[in-house]
């Protein structure tokens, strides 16, 4: 029940069956202090580069995406070729993502908001730790926005 | 020793650091079987904060906690490259989005996010409150409604050859086309 709860709308649900201590959790604050570091050095978080991606005036945004998508399409077919398993020796699932008239409506939204603060939210928690503190109304909007959406969830169209 | 540190102090090019985010795919799925997304943060937050105002936050979010120390080491990340790894020099911007922006009075690119659009100071100006409160909710709302971002729709969902992430993903693009090319000048101009 609770895991369908979570499932609702999500593409990133986990369900562990291995019950690790909570302390091995600190292994995600090392891994999000590395994406974080990457996307401020990679400019990612640049309000600059998201406009010229926009504007089609610079591949950069593009090779970005681009390479990262092929590196996971990659990394996911060696996992599913070679049945690898996680460092608990637990099975790695895919569960397939059922499509909802949300992701286009939600989707061109998001567009949207990620072209006018230059930032989707990656970047934003980056762009607060970088000294722009600023972006803490930014990212306080966002969280209104997500839970205005699970307000009013069951009245828009899926 | 300070050579490469110079060296890592420029700006990454794109061949170094988007592999550098697909890898991340397999380091959570790996490590602790994640999968790769960091709007879903956001929700956590609600359903930490207000779990009685929708179904849709009432969940166990403990059982997503890593998802929040991930976003935090984001955070973090962020002071140490502040602190440690900050380039002075100018960021490089094409030169036609240059003459765009000059018509707009946008002709500070000393910081890679533009003082003149987001800062403290700029808070007052309407066209700031509008990128800062309606783009900020709209990445919120927009997210959760599309059921992920870039992180889990465009890198994690594609990589698992999801159809509707690629939808997601193209629905992400043309809406920025259009805010971009169409909504903003006219935002920029307030």
């Amino acid at each position: 029940m609770d895991f369908e709860v979570r499932s609702l709308d999500s593409m990133c649900i986990n369900e562990e069956e291995v019950k690790t201590p909570s302390w091995y959790n600190l292994k995600y604050l090392v891994f999000g202090m590395m994406f974080g570091i990457i996307l401020i050095k990679s400019e990612v978080i640049s309000w600059f580069r998201i406009q010229e991606m926009f504007r089609l005036q610079n591949f950069h945004m593009y090779g970005v995406i681009g390479s990262a998508i092929a590196v996971g399409v990659i990394s996911v077919f060696i996992i599913k070729k070679l049945n690898i398993k996680t460092i608990q020796g637990e099975e790695i699932h895919f569960p397939e993502k059922p499509f909802n008239k949300g992701i286009v409506i939600g989707g061109l939204l998001f567009g949207f908001g990620w072209a006018m603060t230059g930032a989707c939210p990656g970047p934003l928690y980056a762009q607060l730790g970088y000294g722009s503190t600023v972006t803490l109304v930014t990212i306080f909007m966002a969280i209104l926005g997500t839970w205005v959406y699970g307000i009013i969830r069951n009245k828009l169209p899926h | 020793m300070a050579h490469i540190i110079e060296l890592i102090k420029q700006p990454w090019p794109w061949y170094v650091s988007g592999p550098l985010i697909g890898l991340m795919v397999p380091l959570l799925l790996i490590t602790g079987n994640k999968r790769f997304g960091i709007s879903s943060s956001m929700r956590h937050i609600c359903a930490a904060t207000f779990p009685s105002s929708s179904s849709f936050f009432q969940y166990d979010w403990k059982k997503e906690i890593w998802n929040l120390i991930f976003v935090f080491g984001v955070f973090l990340g962020g002071i140490i490259t502040m602190l440690y790894l900050k380039d002075d020099s100018p960021i490089v911007v094409d030169p036609r989005l240059i003459s765009e922006l000059s018509t707009y009075g946008i002709t500070d690119y000393n910081s890679i996010i533009p003082e003149q659009l987001f800062s403290w100071n700029a808070l007052h100006f309407p066209r700031t409150i509008i990128l800062i409160c309606v783009g900020g909710f709209l990445v919120g709302f927009g997210t959760r409604y599309a059921g992920g971002c870039t992180s889990g729709h465009s890198i994690m969902g594609i990589s698992m050859l999801q159809l509707p992430s690629l939808i997601a993903t193209i629905c992400f693009m043309v809406g920025g086309f259009i805010m971009a090319n169409l909504i903003l000048p006219f935002i920029l101009s307030l």
